[in-house]
């Protein structure tokens, strides 16, 4: 498996894309560190910008690679090599270069700023975890997609789809269902539903560790006192490895499974 | 060797194969035949373990190759289409391939054999459809494997290339393997192939020699008695 993800790791290093996700996130911290002078400021707004674009991102490339390298994976499936490490070596390999993307072209600008002597530091690395995260979920959820649709279009549907789902319909849905049950107490539901949705629990992840949870008033307060803790936050991490896992482990099995 | 018992696939509504049986014990050439869509390809990916079958036992030098994959270890695949990675060189192709098998190649020699030197930190992208079959056929031969398994392998040789196969194919004969073909190329096939194994809607209509095949059909020529074994299934 290690040299599949090392052969999927070094195509895709070369690959022109890498370079301009990489430039993105490294004009993208310059901009937001240089102009904008207050570093809070700047993790908030990296924030919404990442919890939305990195499962874009990795959900489309995701999906664009496995089709992309089909005939590669054809030629290694006549090798004696197991099925399932092929498979989870190419996710591997994607996943890995999209978060080392992500992880260098926002750390340089940030070190360069000086980050290392602020007290944000945690708040930042938070946000590097959450979006490596983001990534290996989405990444492992568009090769689900693509393993199950020998159709081109139909897979970058579904990815688009599912993206547009976690990132804006859900959070509308669950507004609505808050409104439409409000007369109930709604803690435990809203705790819950956000675990379904990596996304939010992103989100709230961060945001609660920025300290501006009062800006979600009494929910902010209940979020509070549930993810502040430290079983919250072990149980949001582990809920987020739980989102690797599970599609990773239904990559492992229908890859066994496929005919090609 | 190769056993196959009882071999079932469908692809959906699409029943590929209806219950193959074929016994490769002795060594030598096989030719696979059949018209478009008998079934030759799926048979040959069932072997190579890439096509699953729904029902029947298929076993390569005596192991079952359900949930096995080191038994890939001692095949040698040329594929139908040569499609590959578009962003790696032909060097680099050549030395992943020998990496992931763990075994050192004879890859110098095929190299010089088809003249491929010119070609190799070319992209795999930048090739023509016939240097890319070369460089197939390079990456399938360099091993020294008891089995060879060659899909379509004159497909966009030119005639040189073509004697050179040929030659490469008598070669490891002689080494005493098990190889199989599949061509729509007759004469290709009358002139290397010791058996012939005919795929009729998914199952094998015919197996034996070309003499064989040619005092079943009583036809004289080899290609007008695969002709002949087609049209009396019509009839």
């Amino acid at each position: 498996m290690l040299k599949i993800l090392k052969y999927s790791f070094f195509d895709l290093i070369r690959s022109r894309w890498s370079y301009v996700y990489l430039l993105f996130y490294l004009l993208l911290g310059c901009v937001l560190l240089f102009l904008n002078n207050d570093l809070s400021k700047a993790v908030i707004t990296l924030m919404n910008i990442i919890i939305t674009l990195v499962p874009l991102i990795g959900t489309i490339f995701g999906v664009m690679y496995y089709y992309n390298s089909k005939e590669f994976t054809e030629l290694l499936l006549a090798q004696p090599v197991k099925r399932s490490s092929i498979f989870i070596g190419q996710y591997l390999g994607v996943a890995l270069s999209l978060s080392m993307s992500l992880i260098i072209g926002l750390g340089i600008p940030f070190a360069l700023y000086g980050l290392f002597q602020s007290n944000e530091i945690w708040d930042f690395l938070l946000l590097l975890v959450t979006g490596a995260f983001l990534t290996l979920i989405f990444t492992a959820l568009a090769f689900n997609i693509a393993l199950y649709n020998e159709n081109k279009i139909k897979g970058f549907s579904y990815a688009i789809l599912l993206w547009l789902f976690m990132a804006v319909i859900y959070d509308g849905l669950f507004l609505m269902s808050l409104i439409l049950l409000e007369s109930y107490p709604l803690d435990t539901l809203s705790i819950g539903t956000t675990m379904f949705n990596p996304i939010d629990l992103s989100r709230i992840l961060i945001l609660l560790k920025l300290d501006i949870s009062a800006l979600l008033g009494y929910t902010g307060a209940v979020f509070q006192k549930f993810f502040g803790t430290g079983f919250g936050l072990v149980l949001s991490i582990s809920v987020l490895s739980l989102w690797v896992i599970l599609p990773v482990l239904n990559i492992y099995r229908k890859s066994r499974k496929k005919d090609f | 060797m190769i056993k196959i018992e009882q071999l079932y696939k469908r692809f959906g509504k699409n029943k590929v194969l209806k219950g193959v049986d074929l016994d490769i014990t002795s060594k030598g050439i096989f030719a696979i035949l059949g018209p478009n869509g008998s079934g030759k390809t799926t048979l040959i990916k069932a072997i190579l373990g890439m096509v699953i079958p729904d029902k029947g036992k298929l076993l390569v030098e005596d192991v079952s190759i359900k949930r096995n994959w080191k038994y890939r270890d001692q095949i040698d695949y040329l594929p139908q289409i040569a499609n590959f990675p578009a962003n790696l060189t032909v060097k680099e192709l050549i030395s992943m391939i020998k990496d992931l098998r763990n075994r050192p190649g004879e890859d110098k020699k095929l190299i010089s054999l088809f003249k491929l030197e010119p070609f190799l930190s070319k992209k795999l992208s930048h090739l023509s459809g016939g240097t890319k079959q070369k460089v197939n056929l390079v990456l399938t031969l360099m091993f020294d494997s008891p089995i060879i398994i060659l899909d379509e392998p004159t497909s966009g040789l030119d005639p040189i290339a073509l004697i050179h196969l040929k030659e490469l194919i008598a070669v490891e004969k002689a080494k005493g393997k098990i190889i199989l073909i599949t061509s729509h190329i007759m004469s290709f096939v009358e002139e290397v192939a010791d058996e012939i194994v005919f795929l009729l809607e998914g199952k094998v209509y015919f197996k034996g020699n070309i003499d064989a095949l040619k005092t079943q059909t009583k036809e004289s020529n080899f290609e007008r008695a695969i002709a002949n074994l087609l049209t009396y299934e019509d009839a």
